[in-house]
């Protein structure tokens, strides 16, 4: 679909936005309304859009089968080891009372690194598996023929 | 005024956009009249002050969802195969379901209600316990990411399981193969009519 220029030249300048727009998602759900499931279908939404426009191939040569497999995994390994650490540290599962080192106000720091920590966790495996699905759908489908545009 | 004005028009473009959906025979046309139900119900949300969900429903349901129905399209069949009986038993079925459902609705709490369950329950703890024991200004964050840790972690992992489901019916090679063949032999038997 080389000559559709126009999907060409603002999905190129809409990609780094939309990536960008995911990441403040997923930092600023404490704050405002948002978070890691959020932030993760809006940064996966950017990797589809790519996808849609420049083929499967270009987008899988910038993200990996394996690579997408791999984080879809370590998100859930992230949340699921926080909550093992504070079981570690002496609290319940996901107590994040205990995750902080701070002396002073320990379980206040505690609480908000254990939110960012497991919040990275929700917005790696949301974005990863959001990508893994479309792949799977995408690759089975095989590419959209100029005809079908 | 004008909120019940928006309220009025929203649900009036949802009941629309609902018979549209169920009158069309073209599942192209259906699947994006269903993202815009999601925008129109992410609308909706926000007239209810709740920008989180209005949010996941845009992202998910007007976003994802519209273009993994595609993606199913693409594998399947553009066109609704015509029924081959006639339908009054499903829509006697689905008229009766709606009736009993409005009538449960008469015994719940009217909107916005201050003695409803949900304000009086754990919500008045959560708001008042928030700033002092999580102390994010998003309360919402900090149920779901706190108070509700492990609720969230089950989540997640229907998330990833889901993930792994599809991996595991389609990111295979051979099956792939099969899929793509018998899509393909549809659309020409689609052709060929």
């Amino acid at each position: 679909m080389n000559h559709h220029i126009v999907l060409r030249v603002i999905t190129k300048i809409l990609i780094a936005p939309i990536v960008l727009f995911g990441l403040y998602v997923q930092f600023h759900g404490d704050f405002g309304a948002g978070g890691g499931f959020q932030a993760g279908v809006i940064v996966a939404v950017g990797f589809i859009l790519y996808a849609l426009i420049y083929g499967l191939a270009a987008t899988q040569r910038v993200m990996p089968l394996w690579v997408v497999r791999t984080a879809a995994c370590f998100g859930v390994l992230i949340y699921t080891g926080v909550g093992v650490a504070t079981m570690i540290l002496g609290g319940n599962f996901l107590d994040y009372d205990f995750v902080s080192s701070d002396p002073v106000n320990y379980a206040i720091a505690g609480q908000h690194l254990g939110i960012l920590l497991i919040e990275a966790g929700v917005g790696l495996t949301v974005a990863a598996v959001m990508i893994l699905v479309f792949y799977g759908f995408a690759d089975a489908a095989g590419p959209i023929k100029d005809e079908d545009w | 005024m004008s909120a019940i004005l928006v309220d009025l028009v929203l649900f009036t473009l949802l009941v629309v956009l609902a018979i549209q959906i169920v009158r069309l025979d073209h599942l192209f046309v259906v699947t994006m009249l269903s993202g815009v139900f999601s925008l129109l119900t992410a609308g909706l949300f926000i007239t209810m002050d709740a920008p989180d969900v209005a949010f996941t429903e845009a992202a998910v349901g007007a976003g994802i969802s519209t273009v993994l129905m595609l993606g199913t399209l693409a594998l399947t069949s553009q066109t609704m195969k015509k029924p081959k009986r006639t339908q009054t038993i499903p829509l006697l079925v689905v008229i009766a379901t709606g009736m009993a459902l409005l009538y449960s609705t008469l015994d719940m709490p009217a909107f916005g209600d201050a003695n409803a369950p949900a304000q009086t329950h754990v919500g008045p703890y959560y708001i008042t316990q928030t700033p002092v024991e999580i102390d994010v200004p998003n309360i919402v964050t900090a149920v779901l990411a706190s108070y509700r840790g492990f609720d969230t972690l089950g989540e997640v992992v229907v998330v990833f399981m889901a993930g792994a489901g599809v991996l595991a019916l389609l990111g295979h090679k051979p099956i792939r193969r099969v899929i793509a063949a018998q899509a393909g032999t549809a659309n020409r038997r689609e052709d060929d009519e």
